[in-house]
């Protein structure tokens, strides 16, 4: 045991003395916080499914900043950086919008010059959005109205593969995370103004008196979908 | 001190005599530690151990000595090791999953290159030894390169070792992506060039050979004309540069090379190539152990092409994989378990699918008198791909089982076999779980209700660590010929003659029923290869290539009913791998009593659903890469 103590614990405390030296940076603390937007409408999507990306030049290193950086459900994003300039992409294929492209087509880059909290909105161009959404719950189904908007009509133009109504028993509702789900394949809507989608409750435990609920639109050959916003039902 | 300068003295002037050698022949001295490029190119047996070392460094993606984890994904099996739970835990795959080394891969591809150019500058060598080296080196390469394209689509197609000049421009080495297409035409080209001047020799297994050569075209060629039909249905996974995705107007063309190269092969162009099979009129557990077996024997005349152990190179999968109660190594065992979402794909003798009947039309549980029962009448595959409840394994029974259950429905079970516990009405503790499971969160044992049967080597003493497992991984066999043939046929219209080559593969399996043409369709197609081909890294590949991927793996949670229906479709969603547990009926009195009776189970440490983003399609080429060679253009979706 003295051998122990010797041998061991007090090299392991001297040792741990030279970290009290104050040799760090001072942590990164400007926020840079926005949502994706289509003319003054934020855009929900999936959590952690759309993917931006952060560069910064100079420092000889390639490679976005950070990982997994992706958007929240309601399409919000934060980070805590330095002050200093940064560019931003969404890359092609991500996101149920289209994102500026530049002349060969790589996603051209927003430069955003940071120097203390900041909000940068970024706007884009869904396929589609999804508007006047009511969702309500009775005996026991939740019923969500809708109506859809096409937004890109021009040759980049894409159809509806399906719409679904998800219900979670959490704040986190899509395809992945969801209690129940109701689809309607594109083929089936007639009228895109006024659809209708409803859902049993299946039962949940531990019980609780409320759901939380969002529509969304699954676009032909885009893998990410877009939602309505959340709505916490009462059951 | 005197003595201290005299000792000091001699020693210098001895010293200083051997300087007195001429200076010529001084530094001119034979290194005995290395050899010349002359030496080793003019000494058959020295090219040969160049070579060994290039064969070594072949990659796979799913490897016996790669670690049993290679083979656990995708929910076919789930993996009875706390520290892999995470592979059922995820929610999906980086984008850089799959990789391989980039570094690493171009230096193999260097060496490659050198030993081409070495072998062609060689002097004392015959003209016939330096025609096979020399095939065998661009077959490695072109086998290399298809296991790049696989995971990357198109990379730098680098055919010549290439040479730093200290410049301080490296504009010259750095070379774009190849399209996808000229990656497999490179490959396909190859073959063709190099397949004349390999031995067309069934016993040439470990070596490249014609049907080697042949094995890697047909599939090369498949997977391309695959990528081009089925990618049209994702046309998200593509770049403008054609380095990812294939036009789909080739489709034909290389649908048609894929059948050509099988047929040199199954018309016996490259050697007497056949199904490993049992004698006519076997039982249908012979026809179980003689599927098993084509893995362990290394003289199979269906192995083509193999990876091979023995001679102290050794494996360890069996240690790691073989069940719990037969571990070498005081438990480690049992860690790659076949999923019941894979098992039940097996279809019945008559040709049919079905879930495996847990309960009957009205709900209530099937009791079973043997425990095997409820697999009776399935595809011999099953039983030679798996070890079910009830199988044997080095000649003894597996005890899986996973409790007791009560006529009213409960379950008397306990944390471990060794923990015992009376049954109802009595006093005296008995065993109340199979030695070898399934418990859930008990590593080790199966958590499925199988073990995998596969490579498994019952030799004595192929489990211990130090002894280690000499089974060799196959890389290509005749069965996948005649399933690509098969595909090839089918995509070209040809249903009579794909019918023809997949019942030769189905008749090995007891499946003596043949499909007729009309029955070939694309789900078929999926199937048989799915069954056939499982745990061989196939799977993976083939998913991607039809563009399936995202379908199958599409990241929500697999239900009872999802697992019930659909099987046998291409579609059927597997996103979290189910098991099936087989309990004991206790109802003394009845007639119930003693019998088995199945449920089945979600292991409990399976909290993710497989996710595969259409950015997974094509593995990240890193930033560091980008960054060295800006010429490289990313992936699609990333």
């Amino acid at each position: 045991m003295k051998e122990l103590f010797r041998y061991i614990v007090i090299p392991a405390l001297l040792l741990s003395f030279y970290s009290c030296k104050k040799d760090n940076r001072s942590a990164p603390s400007t926020y840079l916080t926005g949502a994706i937007m289509y003319k003054g409408d934020s855009i929900n999507v999936e959590r952690n499914q759309v993917p931006y990306q952060l560069y910064q030049y100079g420092f000889g290193k390639v490679g976005q900043i950070g990982n997994n950086t992706t958007f929240e459900q309601n399409g919000s994003y934060s980070q805590v950086l330095y002050d200093g300039v940064y560019k931003l992409i969404i890359p092609n294929g991500q996101g149920p919008f289209l994102w500026k492209q530049d002349v060969s087509g790589n996603p051209d880059s927003l430069a955003i010059s940071l120097k203390g909290n900041q909000t940068v909105n970024l706007e884009v161009t869904p396929y589609y959005m999804i508007r006047n959404t009511q969702i309500t719950a009775a005996g026991g189904i939740v019923t969500a109205n809708f109506k859809i908007e096409k937004i890109i009509t021009d040759s980049l133009a894409k159809n509806i593969e399906r719409v679904s109504l998800y219900i979670n028993r959490t704040q986190f509702v899509s395809g992945g995370d969801n209690v129940a789900a109701k689809d309607m394949a594109g083929a089936d809507i007639t009228d895109p103004n006024n659809i209708s989608l409803s859902v049993t409750v299946p039962p949940i435990t531990p019980n609780q008196n409320y759901i939380f609920a969002r529509v969304g639109v699954k676009i032909a050959n885009v893998e990410d979908m877009i939602f309505s916003p959340l709505q916490k039902i009462p059951l | 001190m005197k003595k201290i300068v005299s000792i000091f003295t001699v020693s210098i002037i001895v010293a200083g005599m051997w300087g007195c050698k001429k200076d010529g022949s001084f530094l001119d001295v034979q290194p005995n530690t290395f050899l010349t490029n002359e030496q080793v190119f003019s000494d058959p047996n020295l090219v040969l151990s160049v070579l060994a070392d290039l064969y070594n460094r072949q990659v796979d993606f799913s490897s016996l000595n790669g670690g049993w984890s290679t083979f656990a994904d995708f929910s076919e099996s789930f993996p009875s090791e706390n520290g892999s739970a995470y592979i059922v835990q995820r929610t999906g795959w980086g984008y850089g999953q799959w990789g391989l080394n980039w570094f690493d891969s171009y230096n193999y591809i260097r060496d490659l290159n050198l030993f081409l150019q070495r072998d062609s500058a060689a002097t004392g060598l015959s003209d016939q030894q330096k025609k096979r080296y020399s095939a065998e080196g661009r077959f490695l390469r072109a086998n290399f390169y298809f296991e790049m394209v696989k995971r990357y689509g198109g990379v730098p197609l680098i055919t010549q070792p290439l040479t730093y000049d200290y410049s301080g421009k490296v504009n010259d080495l750095q070379f774009p992506r190849a399209s996808e297409s000229q990656m497999y035409d490179f490959i396909i080209n190859e073959a063709e060039a190099i397949k004349n001047d390999l031995p067309a020799d069934v016993s040439e297994k470990s070596r490249a050979s014609k049907g080697a050569a042949l094995a890697m075209e047909a599939r090369a060629a498949l997977y391309a004309g695959s990528i081009a039909k089925y990618g049209a249905t994702t046309p998200a996974v593509s770049l403008p540069g054609g380095e990812v995705g294939i036009d789909p107007s080739k489709a034909v063309g290389y649908y048609t090379i894929a059948l050509r190269a099988a047929k040199e092969i199954i018309d016996g162009q490259a050697g007497g190539y056949k199904l490993y099979t049992a004698p006519a009129g076997a039982s249908m557990d012979a026809l179980s152990q003689n599927f098993a077996n084509l893995f362990l024997d290394k003289t199979s005349a269906e192995t083509i092409f193999m990876k091979d152990f023995g001679k102290g190179v050794t494996h360890a999968f069996t240690t790691n994989d073989q069940p719990y109660s037969f571990s070498d190594e005081g438990g480690d065992a049992g860690r790659l378990d076949p999923s019941l979402n894979f098992t039940e794909q097996f279809e019945k003798l008559d040709n049919t699918f079905a879930p495996f009947a847990t309960t009957d039309g009205s709900g209530n549980p099937v009791f079973y008198k043997n425990v095997q029962d409820i697999f009776a009448d399935r595809d011999a595959r099953l039983a030679g791909t798996v070890i079910l409840p009830g199988g044997s394994f080095k000649g003894q029974t597996v005890d899986i089982w996973a409790g007791y259950r009560l006529a009213d429905g409960t379950v008397i079970t306990s944390d471990q076999s060794t923990t015992l516990k009376p049954l109802p009405g009595t006093t005296v503790p008995v065993q109340v779980v199979g030695a070898d499971g399934p418990v859930n969160g008990l590593e080790l044992r199966t958590q499925t209700g199988f073990y995998i049967r596969k490579y498994l080597d019952p030799t004595i003493g192929s489990g211990r660590r130090g002894q280690g497992s000499t089974t060799a991984f196959i890389r290509y066999r005749y069965g996948e010929v005649l399933l690509n043939a098969a595909e090839a046929a089918f995509e070209l219209g040809d249903n009579t003659s794909a019918a023809l080559y997949m019942n030769q593969v189905r008749a090995r399996a007891g499946l003596t029923i043949p499909l007729t043409p009309s029955d070939i369709t694309f789900d078929r197609i999926v199937h048989e290869r799915r069954v056939e081909l499982a745990f061989e890294g196939l799977y993976f590949y083939d998913m991607k290539r039809w563009r399936l991927a995202h379908i199958v793996w599409d990241g929500k949670p697999t239900t009872l009913s999802d697992l019930k229906t659909n099987i046998g479709k291409a579609t059927q969603h597997s996103t979290q791998p189910w098991g099936l547990w087989p309990y004991k009926e206790y109802a003394p009195g009845t007639p119930e009593n003693g019998t088995w009776v199945f449920k089945e189970t979600l292991p409990a440490l399976v909290t993710g659903a497989n996710r595969f983003l259409l950015g997974n399609y094509y593995t990240q080429i890193g930033d560091d890469v980008i960054a060295a060679n800006p010429k490289i253009v990313k992936q699609p979706n990333q």
